[in-house]
């Protein structure tokens, strides 16, 4: 019973359904809080799997069938560099966690200099190079599309499909794919914008189908094997009777091969992804250094027997890329077949994805960024811009520019080549970064302008002697050119550059790319002297693991730490700004969002921003802020001492030095708030003598002009008046000087009570309503409220009240707003007061919580100046906090909430 | 009291206007203080007792309203928005046209060395809130006729 | 056998894991020339594809179980030394 094509399409569309949730489910998951997947090593194993795209999946059986055991080649590179970890990968991942890198562009632009050059050519390079290879993919899930509709045809002659047509347009179903792809990719792809927050979803599904590809090749290889060889002797013998025996080894393409495919592996944009980007945890590295040559070693074990059978039983004319697809048919085994689809299926989407998230991120980091930054006028560009939206814009459009690209490259390759030869043609390609790579991370001698040279003259190579002959002689080279050189210059000839023929095409432009590209790199290298800020990167990466001190590279500068707080905020996200700025401050020993701007917490910030919008591109933002980049004289020493011991001893003192620099400040600042007690002391005395003095003056006063009498009538009333009021506000600020100093005695009579945080909100609202009515809007989102509170709610409340009257006395906009923001974060509450006015000015947010303090003069506003510091005590109480949240537009109070988790 | 008459007069003729004024209730003060309820008491109480009363409340522009209204006496007080007393004070004592005005200052802080800044700066008299009604009259009197 | 000081015994685990890692570093290159070994094959114009099959493959796995066994061993000797591991890292192991 042939599988009827529709069927194929309805499993088809369940399956990437199925995908879909899973990605949907680990996402959640991850944004809950819950415990991800992504920590387990052997998904981070499975995730490496992407290296096995449809090329694998199908072409390594086509390959097999044709050139006999080299496919292993393609296996046996990256297996050597995997199980030499220790020496080159663990290296490789350090840097990628200590610098931020969010991809190999960023990780070469970061090493030479935070060059953004290098980062477009490395940019350009991987388009280049990925892009066939995406075509690939395309072309893969639409030929195994094709094998299943053709089948339907020739059985179903005459029947549905009358008049003989393909059923399957075949460059529609290229399309679909393309767009399904582009649209799982942004949406799972671009959630978040800092590359160290993983992508939960994508890299659970791509493990997901790692699974499914090994399970239907290692499915279809066993059915070849017991089913029909008839168990091990049996394809033994059938394999001593294929054409396969008489197979040959070529020494220049098995070695140059095994080269390509362990370089290929490390600079692959979407290896790099998976290997260091997303990589959570050095650990990882390790079982995976086993475990991923085992998976490597599964998926091609059955490669030479199904590449028998399909040689032996299917006719002369079937394609051997699709024995996989076709033996199963042949057998009529329909359940085997539609494995093998969903395995193929998988190899080649969880290649686009990876591939397009990867490249996405390069090309809006490199490119577009860049170019917006120097659109946009100096400062505003990252002050007033919002630079995350930006940012997920630029990779959401980049992900289908590449889609694009890929399926335009697929439309107009015709989709011919053999699979195997597009393949080694990307691997090429991508290989060129190799020597840029390595040289960054092990030689600190490598340069910026080696860098660059070596990359542009091996893709130079690349492209003249393997990239554009692959086009065939239609295309942009003749068949004359390909022969006799271009204007008869026979040492130029693509396929035998300087004479050197005979040798297979693919080894002929490993061998030259790779030689003139190193050369060049090395030369130039040896010859260019580095920028000093190019220097202290080299020295990062390649000492990563002597000295964990970070990059360092602006000198002090007058930067307003407000400023860096809006721009980080607009580009990290409001909550990692923030707890970045806090923890800073802490470090310094102050208290507050906005730490000293020291040179050591510029690069800290430009290292997190490098995390977002690559090295380049977070050098230059925090350049419009702080000011031209200058490196000081201590930067330089650090890099003057090129000796290991230097260096190590210098960054021991440097520790040394920074415990003695905060210890001095803390001390300082104890000393300082020692003095100031005194004079706060008294200060305190004669503010209070003065906040009573005062109504009782006007009591005294009218109560004698009372006592004379001689009054009328109406002066009577109004100076009674005057004294009730006066006694009024002298009783308040009794009750408000008792209630200080009861919380700060800590003798205060706690009542938790249970309730919902958005009735208390309510409450709070409605009590102030005759002091906000029509003065100020307020707010609030009802769904984040839903919180049960278990906590003194009256003083909660009164805190709550507190705020909303002050946002809506102070409130100076001309039409004053307050938002009202509840966010919760594991073991906290957040609740944070917004409003639109002028804020408060960064020289007095240290003294509002202080007993007295008023902004302005205004005794119109009658309180005597208590408020904030009743409710910073009681939020004390309460075990939470009240802060000034600095950098929001407008006056923005935060209080968090301790919450049982 | 005879001194004191003498002395208004010399001041009255300079002003001129005011001359048609009986001398005693011609007498001018000008109450500098930011509380309004405050402000009103004093107000009540001298013009009562005679005098004619200006008041001022903001303590950057008071020098310039001393200046402006020229009066027979000051009531100061020390806690006022923009600047302080003391600072007016200063001011009132080191310019020529003003320095000669009787000043009586006011301040619900009272501390000894609040007293003592005042006094090196010269003031007439200091007087710690809250007062008694017959107190202030006494002494703006006193300081008038001093 | 006279029992070992403690600090004695501290440096042999040290020393220990730094074999492993050097180990660990040389795998690679053994693995290269094993899966090398093919090309002597080339031109003696004898074919032996199963032969050649079996023997990539038991290399292969060979090379996978040691590199298991040195991950292991890396791994718990790191989690029995702890604070020790930084020590470790800052010495002059991966450099060039």
């Amino acid at each position: 019973m042939p599988l009827p094509f529709n069927i194929l399409v309805l499993v088809c569309l369940l399956y990437v359904i199925f995908l879909f949730a899973v990605a949907f489910g680990a996402d959640k998951r991850a944004r809950h809080g819950g415990a991800t997947w992504l920590g387990n090593p052997l998904v981070y194993t499975l995730s490496l799997s992407v290296y096995c795209t449809a090329w694998t999946f199908y072409g390594a059986v086509g390959y097999a069938a044709r050139s006999g055991l080299e496919y292993v080649t393609i296996y046996l590179g990256p297996t050597l560099v995997m199980i030499g970890w220790w020496g080159l990968l663990r290296k490789l991942v350090r840097i990628g966690r200590a610098q931020r890198v969010t991809s190999i562009a960023d990780l070469i632009s970061s090493r030479y200099g935070k060059s953004n050059g290098l980062g477009v050519l490395v940019t350009l390079l991987a388009v280049v190079g990925t892009t066939p290879y995406i075509a690939l993919q395309l072309q893969s899930v639409t030929l195994s599309f094709a094998v299943f509709a053709e089948q339907g045809v020739s059985d179903w002659a005459g029947g549905e499909w009358a008049g003989g047509q393909t059923p399957v347009d075949l460059s529609a179903t290229a399309l679909w794919v393309a767009i399904g792809l582009a649209l799982f990719t942004i949406l799972f792809g671009t959630r978040n914008l800092d590359a160290n927050e993983r992508h939960n979803g994508v890299v659970t599904a791509i493990a997901v189908e790692a699974i499914v590809k090994l399970v239907a090749l290692l499915a279809v290889g066993s059915f070849v094997v017991w089913g029909v060889a008839g168990g091990l002797s049996g394809i033994s013998q059938m394999i001593a009777e294929s054409p396969i025996e008489s197979w040959t080894i070529h020494p220049g393409r098995w070695a140059g091969l095994t080269f390509v495919s362990a370089a290929a592996f490390l600079t692959l944009p979407r290896m790099f992804q998976v290997l260091v980007v997303e990589n959570v945890d050095e650990e990882q590295l390790s079982t995976a250094s086993w475990a991923f040559p085992a998976y490597l070693l599964l998926i091609s074990l059955f490669v030479i027997p199904i590449a028998v059978a399909g040689l032996a039983v299917l006719p002369k004319d079937a394609n051997p890329d699709l024995y996989v697809l076709t033996l199963p048919l042949y057998y009529n085994q329909q359940g085997l077949a539609m494995l093998s689809f969903l395995g193929g299926f998988s190899s080649a989407t969880s290649m686009v994805i990876v591939a397009s998230i990867a490249l996405s991120t390069m090309v809006s980091n490199h490119i577009v960024m860049p170019i917006w930054l120097s659109v946009r006028p100096r400062k505003e560009a990252t002050v007033s811009g919002d630079v995350r939206h930006l940012v997920l814009s630029a990779r959401r459009l980049s992900i289908g520019a590449v889609l694009l690209l890929g399926y335009l490259y697929y439309q107009f390759s015709g989709g011919g080549a053999a699979l195997a030869a597009i393949g080694l043609i990307s691997f090429t390609g991508v290989a060129q970064a190799l020597p840029a790579l390595l040289g960054g991370i092990l030689w600190r001698g490598a340069s910026r302008r080696g860098a660059a040279v070596g990359l542009i003259a091996g893709f130079v190579v690349w492209a003249y002697t393997l990239f554009l002959p692959s086009f065939g002689d239609t295309g942009i080279m003749s068949a004359k050119m390909l022969a006799e050189g271009p204007w008869g210059i026979e040492w130029l000839r693509p396929r035998a550059l300087f004479g050197l023929g005979g040798l297979d095409p693919v080894v002929h432009a490993v061998l030259w790319s790779m030689l003139i590209n190193t050369t060049a790199f090395v030369t130039v290298s040896l010859m260019s002297f580095p920028s000093p800020l190019e220097r202290l990167q080299g020295a990062q990466f390649v000492n990563v693991f002597e000295h964990s001190a970070r990059a360092r590279s602006w000198a002090h500068s007058g930067a307003e730490a407000e400023d860096l707080l809006i721009m980080a905020q607009r580009t990290m996200g409001a909550d990692e700004a923030q707890s970045l700025f806090q923890r800073q401050a802490v470090e310094q020993g102050k208290d507050g969002y906005l730490p000293d701007i020291t040179p050591d917490f510029i690069s800290r910030l430009e290292r997190e921003l490098s995390g977002s919008v690559g090295a380049a591109t977070a050098h230059a933002m925090v350049g419009q802020i702080v000011g031209g980049a200058s490196v000081s004289v201590e930067d330089l020493m650090a890099v003057a001492d090129e000796t290991q011991q230097m260096l190590e001893y210098s960054s021991q003192l440097e520790a040394q030095q920074s415990e003695l620099t905060t210890t001095a400040h803390r001390l300082s600042e104890v000393n300082e708030k020692l003095t100031q007690l005194s004079i706060q002391k008294d200060a305190f005395l004669s503010q209070i003598s003065h906040e009573l003095r005062t109504p009782m003056t006007s009591i005294r006063a009218f109560s004698e002009i009372l006592r004379e009498g001689g009054l009328d009538e109406e002066a009577q009333g109004k100076y009674a008046r005057i004294i009730h009021g006066e006694a009024v506000r002298l009783t308040r600020l009794l009750d408000d000087l008792l209630d200080l100093s009861v919380l700060e005695n800590g003798q205060v009579q706690l009542n938790p009570q249970h309730e919902k945080l958005s009735l208390l909100l309510d409450r709070a609202v409605a009590a102030t309503s005759s002091v906000t009515e029509g003065e100020i809007t307020i707010r609030r989102v009802r769904e984040a409220e839903q919180t049960q509170l278990y906590t003194d709610t009256d003083r909660l409340a009164q805190v709550f009240i507190n705020l909303i009257a002050n946002a809506a006395k102070y409130c100076d906009a001309a039409r004053p707003k307050l938002e009202i923001r509840v966010s919760e974060r594991p073991g906290e509450l957040r609740v944070d007061f917004i409003d639109n006015g002028s804020g408060i000015p960064v020289e007095s947010q240290g003294m509002i919580f202080e007993k007295f303090f008023r902004l302005s003069d205004q005794k119109a506003a009658g309180g005597a100046g208590l408020g904030l510091a009743i409710c910073r005590e009681v939020m004390d109480k309460l075990g939470g906090s009240l802060s000034y949240l600095p950098g929001q537009g407008g006056a923005a109070f935060r209080i968090t909430l301790p919450q049982a988790s | 009291m005879i001194q004191m008459t003498d002395r208004n007069s010399d001041q009255l003729a300079e002003k001129g206007s005011d001359s048609e004024e009986t001398r005693r209730t011609a007498r001018q003060v000008l109450v500098i203080e930011d509380e309004p309820n405050i402000i009103e008491a004093i107000s009540f109480i001298l013009s009562r007792d005679g005098w004619t009363v200006s008041t001022h409340s903001n303590g950057e522009t008071a020098v310039e309203a001393v200046r402006r209204v020229a009066p027979d006496a000051l009531i100061l007080d020390v806690m006022l928005p923009g600047r302080s007393g003391y600072d007016i004070l200063q001011d009132l004592r080191a310019d020529v046209a003003t320095r000669d005005i009787p000043v009586l200052m006011l301040t619900a802080r009272g501390q000894k060395n609040d007293r003592e800044l005042a006094e090196r700066l010269g003031v007439n008299l200091f007087m710690t809130k809250p007062f008694s009604n017959a107190e202030v009259l006494e002494n703006l009197r006193q300081i008038v006729g001093s | 056998m006279s029992l070992p000081r403690e600090p004695l015994f501290l440096a042999r685990q040290n020393y220990r894991l730094r074999r492993i890692a050097d180990a660990a570093r040389g795998l690679p290159w053994i693995g290269m020339v094993l899966f090398m070994l093919p090309l002597l094959a080339a031109g003696q114009g004898r074919n032996d594809t199963v032969g050649w099959l079996i023997f990539i493959f038991v290399t292969w796995m060979v090379l996978i179980v040691i590199a298991a066994i040195l991950s292991r061993g890396m791994g718990r000797n790191r989690i029995d030394q702890g604070g020790n591991e930084k020590q470790q890292e800052t010495g002059r192991e991966g450099n060039p």
